[in-house]
């Protein structure tokens, strides 16, 4: 390979690092915040899968109906999606105390069998997959070399990493709401004697958390495709689990992991084009494999919130 | 009158009736969705539950349905018994598979008696593999089992898919599955030109033993104290590291066996599609069978009902068949929460 | 005389737990400036009153005033808002945060946080209240008394013009009870109303200017600090003189050496030391009372002989065999009964009475690989009858009461006459029947000739019960005293750490 070939297959793997880890960002990025509060939500799976789902039938609907900013409904239709499914999850795990893995499990059930429902109900069972228009990607440096083909991500990825990121660490970190998610998530009975609004608290994060992980679904099916199918979120929500963990709960780390994922992933698929007979099984394994090995090195210490879940009752 | 709701144990005889509460409450709720296609929700129970069991050919494809979930249901439960949350029936489902493929497609000229018995003990060992690294991680270092058993799930899927892609791809179709395993190493039919086979007797033997050993034997007695109260039974002198292990690594058996008799029973060879999630409708099952073998024996029979009859209802209404689902994943939430209803009891009081 | 309305007036309060009376029809009234003492036994319904005036629990009758206002509290939020702050016995911290952090926990108008201008203004208030922390420090690496004083702040942060504190020196070190009482008195000084959940008596004394008392959650009177003394207070929360049961004989029959520590040493559950170098022993037909102030290593060394806590070194030994770092199963099998000071932590709660009764021994009560459900539920009723439990053996044993449950133990260790018997706390918590009933039953233990080591907090039950008396403080054996030579001076002294 010379030079210039190398280049551009690096700089096609940047770019695609970055699309690749976008889904993720938010996945996990919203699962941090709800673990944070104490609360695994093991619906993340699901709520992608239904935000996929929203985001696309909605917008396809919209664009039938001859509306404008039908990716923009679209993108509100997800959002709308994930919230009810996490207002779901605070039903069960936070007003009722069930049990969050079983309870997280059954939201990732329903939510895709809603999802496939919903598609056959809105779509019929046409041979051919509908799809629309996806939304562009911006050209920030337009067909500048190396720059150019770097930077031309979508909107939704510049949100990603340059908005939702920091504000995601300001949140938890610098403001009285963060102060307060993560006191209900390591000790809410010392957060219910100082006056925070445990059960508020917990709802908010799942529906922060939620909206995340739906956006993060709707960028693979109205920015990235552009169409819906049933193999479309594939384990990218376990994968942010994963992550999560790796992550030790924390925004910044959990986005570099993401990065390093979709690296990794994006680099198999370069090689998988380029003719080399991988098993490219191994690649999509690693974040998993790398968690459980993480866990097994950190074991006891592994910085769990300390009301990990624990539901909350007072007496 | 007056009526009160106290915060005290419900009477035994009202326990059994909290799935049966559930199921109608979420056949209720899910109505909406029949109701959105324009169907009479009436007519689509009638077809979900009804109709299925009004044909001998149906009625027996519940029994092959269930198959499968009676198992990882079985599985399941034996975890959540001892308090190990296995959430990984699924990759221990895919091991099993894997394994019964890899000694099946070994046992040409061998006869049955042998090819059928070393396939399930097979799929029962690569079950347990599968449970042992979290099972030991949860004992050893303290590491949460919720976790690593997801995620591992996630890596078996991936194993076969590797496999299916590599060394086991077809040679003459080139689609992403093994051959067909060995002549003898397919599972008899029970009921001639059905599909009904052994794995069903099976999936009942297996719920015997599970019952058998959580009720009528110490070491599940033991096994049920870990699970209600780690601390107690620690300070009892039950060696709970050792009590939880066990339960881990039979569940993993059990959920490898639901593999051994899909592969064996059904398909016989290897496809990435060969669970679909019967790991997590075990959850399912188990939650609905509410923890108890011969409840798991009847949730798996009727989450096959459902899965057979979401295709009636399809096909009679044209309700999306993914319904089923739907229906499946609402059951397990509202049993969830009605489970809560065994804490309370209600008392009627003559005023004065 | 017109006087200024009270701080905090509580009226007629009635808080139901099931079953369970906590408080009935308690009036209770602090004065603007005063520090009262709320004195009462364990179960008295003390923390229950003054959970309801900080909002954590809701009485089912009766009213609050502060200031002269019918104040509405629901949740600590409400009572931060009417001026009320508490410092629970359980502190109410987040430990991997700042101390900063858990001052200003739930208690900022802005939504950013500035941490430098709030690290600031919480170094002010420490400054201005007169009690030292660090702002900046992690909560999870501060002492117990530093935790304490993160609390206080955090309440007199949110401008608490009443302060609750539940049974403070509980986990304070002498020193650092003095340094809070004079705290307390320039706070008292400046304004402030304290309300001191106590059952000391010395303490109460100390530093209160009046004293509530209550008895099995009834208010048994108010009092002027000034005009009574301890041997007053102390019939006003008893109720009677002496409890019912005596010792047959002082002396006892004590015999051989039963229980043997030699130099045990162990770790608590945050890994730092609990126990060093413990020695003593324990005779057959005696009762070595093990006194102390709670947190002091009673709670581990109890873990440690009941094999459910490793020891880091030493040696133990029951009836001649070691049992150094022994399972259960093991220790029980050398003659060793064990009564543990948390009954949750030693039954299986959804597990039936005659299931806990068989678990510890469960290989007696198989036949040919099978349970034989028969023989524990006989053995069961056989118990039932025998210890005179208020219970069916198939109720499950979360139904049952603290007595009834307590008495299930009882019976499980009893029954098969152990030589040795651990009991740790035995009476907590307990109503005035279950307690002479459990106190009876060990002593007829010891008349038997069993060699007992009761782990106490309760003295009155220690100094009732014992041949001799060990007093342990922060992990160390201070000394072991001849039951006729302790009194509660000389013991109280040694549990504050000074050798005597």
């Amino acid at each position: 390979m010379d030079d210039t070939l190398f280049v551009t297959f690096l700089v096609g793997l940047i770019a695609a690092t970055l699309r690749v880890a976008t889904p993720l960002v938010y996945g996990s990025i919203g699962e941090v915040i709800t673990e944070r509060a104490g609360i695994l939500n093991l619906g993340i799976e699901g709520i992608m899968f239904l935000g996929a789902f929203a985001g696309f039938a909605v917008a396809a609907k919209s664009f039938e109906a001859g509306i404008g900013g039908y990716l923009w409904l679209g993108l509100l239709g997800a959002i709308v999606s994930g919230v009810l499914m996490a207002l779901l999850m605070g039903l069960l795990t936070v007003t009722l105390g069930l049990n969050q893995h079983v309870s997280g499990l059954g939201i990732t059930l329903l939510a895709i069998g809603l999802s496939l429902f919903g598609f056959r109900l809105v779509f019929g069972e046409s041979s051919v997959l509908p799809s629309v228009d996806p939304f562009s990607q911006l050209f920030v440096f337009g067909e500048t070399p190396i720059l150019g083909p770097i930077f031309k991500q979508y909107l939704l990825t510049y949100v990603a990493f340059l908005v939702l990121v920091p504000l995601a660490w300001w949140l938890l970190y610098r403001t009285s709401f963060g102060l307060e998610l993560r006191s209900v998530g390591e000790n809410p009975e010392a957060a219910d004697a100082a006056g925070v609004n445990v059960f508020r608290t917990r709802y908010l994060a799942l529906v922060i958390g939620g909206a995340l992980m739906a956006v993060g679904g709707a960028f693979l099916s109205i920015a990235q495709l552009g169409a819906f199918s049933p193999g479309i979120i594939a384990g990218r929500g376990w994968v942010c689990i994963a992550l999560v963990i790796f992550a030790r709960w924390d925004p910044i780390r959990a986005t570099a992991g993401a990065v390093l994922f979709g690296a990794v992933f994006a680099l198999q698929l370069r090689l998988q084009t380029l003719g080399f007979d991988l098993p490219f099984e191994v690649f999509l394994a690693l974040p998993y494999l790398v968690t459980i090995l993480a866990l097994a090195i950190t074991g006891r210490n592994a910085n769990y919130p300390g009301a990990y879940l624990k539901p909350y009752r007072r007496e | 009158m007056q009526i009160k709701i106290e915060r005290s144990p419900a009477p035994v005889w009202f326990r059994p009736l909290i799935p049966l509460l559930a199921i109608v409450f979420t056949f209720v709720i899910t109505a909406s969705l029949v109701l959105l296609v324009n169907a009479n929700p009436l007519s689509a129970y009638y077809y979900f539950l009804i109709d299925p069991l009004s044909s001998r050919v149906s009625a027996i494809e519940v029994l092959v349905k269930s198959t499968p979930l009676i198992l990882t249901g079985a599985a399941v439960t034996f975890a959540f018994v001892g308090g190990y949350w296995n959430i990984g029936a699924e990759g221990q489902l895919l091991m099993g598979a894997t394994a019964a493929t890899a000694i099946g497609l070994q046992m040409h000229g061998v006869p049955a008696w042998i090819a059928i018995p070393l396939m399930i003990l097979g799929g029962f060992l690569a079950g347990m593999l599968w449970a042992l690294a979290p099972a030991l991680m949860r004992v050893k270092l303290a590491i949460d089992e919720v976790v690593t058993t997801l995620l591992l799930n996630s890596v078996a899927l991936l194993i076969v898919s590797a496999l299916l892609n590599g060394p086991w791809r077809d040679p003459i179709s080139q689609w992403p599955q093994s051959p067909e395993i060995a002549p003898s190493a397919i599972f008899p039919k029970l009921i001639p030109r059905s599909r009904l086979h052994l794995g069903f007797i099976l999936a009942v033997i297996v719920v015997i033993l599970v019952w058998f050993v959580l009720t009528r034997t110490a070491f599940g007695l033991r096994m049920r104290a870990v699970g209600m109260g780690s601390s107690a039974a620690r300070f009892a002198g039950i060696n709970v590291d050792r009590t939880m292990l066990i339960s881990g690594l039979v569940s993993g058996g059990i959920a490898g066996l639901a593999g051994v008799t899909e592969v064996a029973g059904i398909h016989y060879h290897l496809i990435d599609a060969i669970s679909g999630g019967h790991g997590y409708t075990g959850i399912i099952v188990a939650t609905l069978g509410t923890l108890n073998a011969w409840g798991v024996l009847l949730a798996a029979l009727f989450i096959g009902l459902i899965d057979t009859g979401a295709q009636t209802v399809s096909r009679a209404l044209g309700v999306p068949v993914y319904l089923g689902d739907v229906i499946q994943a609402a059951l397990l939430l509202v049993t969830l929460g009605f489970l809560l209803l065994q804490g309370y009891r209600i008392r009627w009081r003559r005023k004065g | 005389m017109p006087h200024e309305p009270y701080a905090v007036e509580m009226r007629g309060i009635t808080k139901r737990f099931g079953t369970i009376t906590a408080n009935r029809a308690v009036d209770f009234a602090l004065r603007k400036g005063e520090v009262q003492a709320l004195l009462g036994e364990n179960g008295a319904g003390k923390t229950t009153l003054m959970r309801i005036l900080y909002g954590l629990y809701h009485a089912d009758e009766g009213d609050i005033f502060v200031d002269g206002q019918m104040a509405d509290i629901r949740s600590p939020r409400h009572a931060i808002a009417h001026g009320v702050g508490m410092v629970t016995q359980h502190f109410a911290l987040v430990p991997p945060i700042t101390v900063t952090e858990n001052i200003i926990l739930g208690y900022t108008d802005r939504f950013n946080i500035d941490l430098d201008a709030a690290h600031n203004k919480v170094a002010e208030a420490s400054r201005r209240f007169g009690i030292a922390i660090e702002p900046r420090a992690l909560v999870k690496n501060l002492s117990v008394g530093e935790r304490q004083r993160v609390e206080i702040i955090k309440a007199l942060y949110r401008d608490a013009k009443v302060l609750i504190l539940d049974e403070p020196t509980a986990v304070l070190a002498p020193q650092e009870a003095d340094e809070l009482f004079e705290s307390l008195k320039r706070l008292r000084d400046s304004g402030l109303s304290v309300i001191f959940i106590s059952h000391k008596l010395h303490e109460v004394m100390a530093i209160t200017d009046r004293v509530t008392v209550l008895r099995s959650g009834e208010l048994a009177g108010t009092v002027n600090t000034a005009e009574t003394n301890q041997a007053d207070l102390a019939k006003m929360m008893v109720g009677r003189e002496t409890f019912g049961v005596t010792k047959s004989d002082v002396n006892g029959r004590q015999g051989d050496i039963a229980l043997r520590l030699e130099k045990i040493s162990a770790l608590d559950s945050k890994e730092l030391v609990a126990l060093k170098e413990i020695s003593f022993e324990v005779r057959t037909g005696e009762i070595l009372g093990l006194a102390g102030v709670s947190g002091n290593g009673q709670s581990e060394l109890a873990q440690v002989l009941e094999g459910t806590r490793p020891s880091t070194g030493g040696r133990v030994s029951a009836n001649g065999r070691e049992i150094t770092n022994a399972g259960p199963e093991q220790i029980m099998a050398t003659g060793v009964g064990r009564i543990p000071e948390d009954r949750h932590e030693s039954v299986v709660a959804e597990m039936t009475v005659a299931q806990n009764m068989a678990l510890e021994h469960l290989h007696e009560f198989v036949r040919r690989g099978m349970l034989d459900k028969k023989r524990i539920r006989a053995h069961a009723e056989t118990l039932i009858e025998a210890y005179q439990i208020k219970a069916r053996p198939n109720d499950r044993i979360r139904t049952l009461s603290g007595g009834n449950m307590q008495k299930v133990i009882l019976a499980r260790v009893l029954e098969r006459n152990p030589s040795v018997i651990i009991v740790a706390q035995p009476t907590r918590g307990l109503d005035v029947g279950a307690t002479e009933y459990v106190r009876q039953k060990l002593l007829e233990q010891r008349q038997r000739g069993a060699a007992i080591l009761l782990i106490s907090e309760d003295l009155d039950e220690i100094l009732e019960l014992s041949d001799r008396i060990a007093v342990i403080y922060e992990g160390e054996i201070m000394n072991v005293l001849p039951a006729a030579e302790a009194d509660i001076e000389r013991l109280g002294l040694l549990m504050c750490g000074v050798s005597v």
